[in-house]
């Protein structure tokens, strides 16, 4: 049975975009190819890193949302933020501000993502990795997870099956809720997310049937209303009630920044960040060329989630601020602790992902004789291309261009230098390859108008 | 399908250049992983001899319906004793090449262990040429060395 397409959160508008090729030159998968002048993604290869949206000139890639009433059709409404959220703000605005805000706003309880790296860690006295083989690699990033299961099947294995840290703090909210009486049905729980993959990964989770929270809203946003009812607040005194302190430890606070998870995993470790990085590492694991590393900690964003799409903020400054928050952190309350071994059972249950299943996206044909004859024209193919990588085929590359002439879904007169060459040989040609431009670029931008 | 690829010597810091660009392919060709695997660990160590040890060379690669063929060439100095340089942990590598990181003495062992044939020729003072073959219902671990 052929998996269900992956859910993404990024989108392009195509009343906006003009066809740049700079989001097709980025993506590190290969996603992007321009149509009519516009920017059309492949779903089945987009990881929704969002490094198209980081390049795009007009803002034409956006992120979907879920509408912010729908938090209203629950009684109890939880919102789950990431610690980057507080350092979007400025240092004298205290996280006690922030969600006192958000209880204003309308949610009845807020929660810290990271706290579930802290009910790991008091569950079994250590951060525990659980994977096929060795180096484990973090399921922190779902940008991650999703660029291995298409780009690198073979380290599929390697993923950690451990939730990742929100997983388990929504998990613990929920079941909180639930002993205090609260119904199943009453409970709505949000992800603050800093990035497009999360929604992604919320809206189709890998390694689990259905995903413990009911929706999502974009921190960008979230920032704006926070910000917003600050102004208006200015001579208001004492925040409403919010999580103490003591909720989270110093080590959580920076657990999604680069070089937060790794020093606490055990054996050796190490951390990449940036999805390009990651990929030139993933290649040599592939390769069989790294020895003596047993947990590998990868982000697709530089800093790690400071760096995330819908910051608002300066990466740099949110990590500097989250590890000074961090530092003076005096780590989770014995209360919190006493509630942790209250709920360790259930707990227990819900820490463990299902197997995360590769879905390729490198193979020509499931059939071997297939693919090799395909692959054969790709070479043949490619002795006929300038291998300048223009992108004025609308492809991202020459070989690529090969690859999408092999599989039906472009031409070898896509090329410009070939387009020459046929003039040459008969200038009547001209006509149809100018068609053929129109095709990719649009009658716009052909004709200059 | 044929690939060959020049390889330098000492210039360990393209070491992995053409396993990279056959593991794309063999990708791309939905080989099970099982023997992308192996087919990374024979050409990665297969650079690695040459760049380490040899004055440089060519690999070859053949895709063929129901295996790989694996030709390592290169123009000396040779193996001068085969048996020894099969067992693991024995290495002529200097210290310098040890200090990068390679020249543990697991190469050619790694290599008998992922292919299902194996045979080197070399004679002292001359070019050593190595012939593997990896089959896609294989297991390897069959290699057999010749001298």
């Amino acid at each position: 049975m052929k998996p269900l397409p992956f859910h993404h959160a990024l989108k392009v508008r195509e009343d906006v975009c003009f066809g740049c090729t700079r989001c097709m030159t980025i993506c590190p998968t290969g996603a992007i190819r321009i149509s009519r002048g516009k920017a059309h993604v492949n779903s089945d290869r987009c990881v929704d890193c969002g490094n198209c949206m980081e390049v795009c000139p007009v803002n034409a890639i956006v992120v979907e949302q879920d509408d912010f009433q729908k938090i209203y059709r629950y009684k109890y409404r939880v919102a789950v933020v990431p610690a980057v959220m507080i350092g979007q703000f400025r240092e004298e605005i205290t996280e006690q501000q922030i969600y006192s805000i958000l209880l204003e706003l309308g949610f009845t309880h807020v929660y810290e993502a990271e706290f579930g790296s802290d009910v790991l860690h008091e569950i079994s006295g250590r951060y525990t990795t659980y994977a096929d083989r060795s180096p484990v690699i973090s399921t922190f990033c779902p940008a991650i997870v999703r660029l291995i299961q298409v780009r690198f099947p073979s380290l599929a294995q390697h993923l950690n099956l451990i939730k990742p840290p929100l997983d388990i703090t929504a998990a613990f909210a929920k079941k909180q809720l639930l002993d205090r009486g609260a119904g199943e049905r009453e409970i709505g729980i949000f992800y603050v997310t800093p990035c497009a993959a999360k929604i992604a990964a919320i809206k189709s989770p890998q390694g689990e049937a259905t995903s413990i929270f009911n929706g999502v809203i974009n921190m960008d946003f979230l920032f704006n209303l926070v910000h917003k009812t600050i102004v208006k607040q200015k001579n208001k005194e004492e925040p409403l009630s919010a999580p103490s302190r003591r909720n989270l430890s110093g080590d959580a606070v920076v657990w999604s920044l680069t070089m937060g998870e790794a020093p606490h995993m055990p054996g050796r470790s190490l951390a990449v960040d940036g999805i390009h990085n990651v990929i030139e590492f993933l290649e040599k694991l592939e390769n069989g060329e790294i020895h003596g590393v047993d947990f590998l900690e990868l982000r697709s964003c530089d800093e790690g989630c400071a760096g995330g799409i819908l910051g608002s903020g300066n990466r740099f400054l949110t990590a500097e601020r989250l590890r000074h928050r961090g530092e003076s952190m005096d780590g989770i309350s014995d209360e919190i602790k006493r509630e942790i071994h209250r709920q360790e059972e259930y707990l227990g249950r819900n820490l463990k992902l299902e197997r995360i299943e590769p879905r390729s996206i490198m193979k020509l044909d499931d059939d071997f004789q297939t693919a090799m004859e395909k692959m054969e024209q790709i070479q043949d193919l490619l002795e006929k291309l300038p291998h300048v990588d223009c992108g004025t085929c609308g492809s991202p590359s020459c070989e690529a261009l090969a690859q999408d002439i092999v599989q039906g879904k472009a031409d070898l007169s896509n090329c410009i230098f070939y387009q020459r060459r046929q003039e040459l040989l008969d200038a009547r040609n001209a006509k149809a390859n100018l068609q053929r431009m129109i095709k990719v670029w649009g009658r716009e931008k052909l004709e200059g108008s | 399908m044929h690939f060959e690829f020049d390889i330098e010597a000492g210039d360990f810091s393209n070491a992995g250049y053409a396993s990279s660009k056959i593991k794309k392919i063999l990708k791309q060709l939905n080989l099970p992983n099982s023997i992308i695997k192996r087919a990374m660990v024979a050409l990665f160590e297969s650079e690695v001899n040459v760049i380490g040890h040899s004055f440089g060379g060519t690999l070859s690669i053949d895709i063929e319906k129901d295996r790989l063929h694996i030709l390592v060439s290169d123009t000396g100095p040779g193996i001068e004793d085969v048996d020894l340089a099969m067992s693991e942990g024995y290495s002529t590598a200097t210290k310098e090449i040890q200090e990068m990181g390679f020249g543990a003495g697991m190469g050619l062992p790694n290599i008998k262990k992922n292919t299902d044939y194996l045979d080197i020729r070399s004679k002292a003072g001359d070019h050593t040429e190595i012939e593997m073959l990896i089959h896609f219902d294989g297991e390897g671990e069959q290699g057999d060395s010749a001298g």
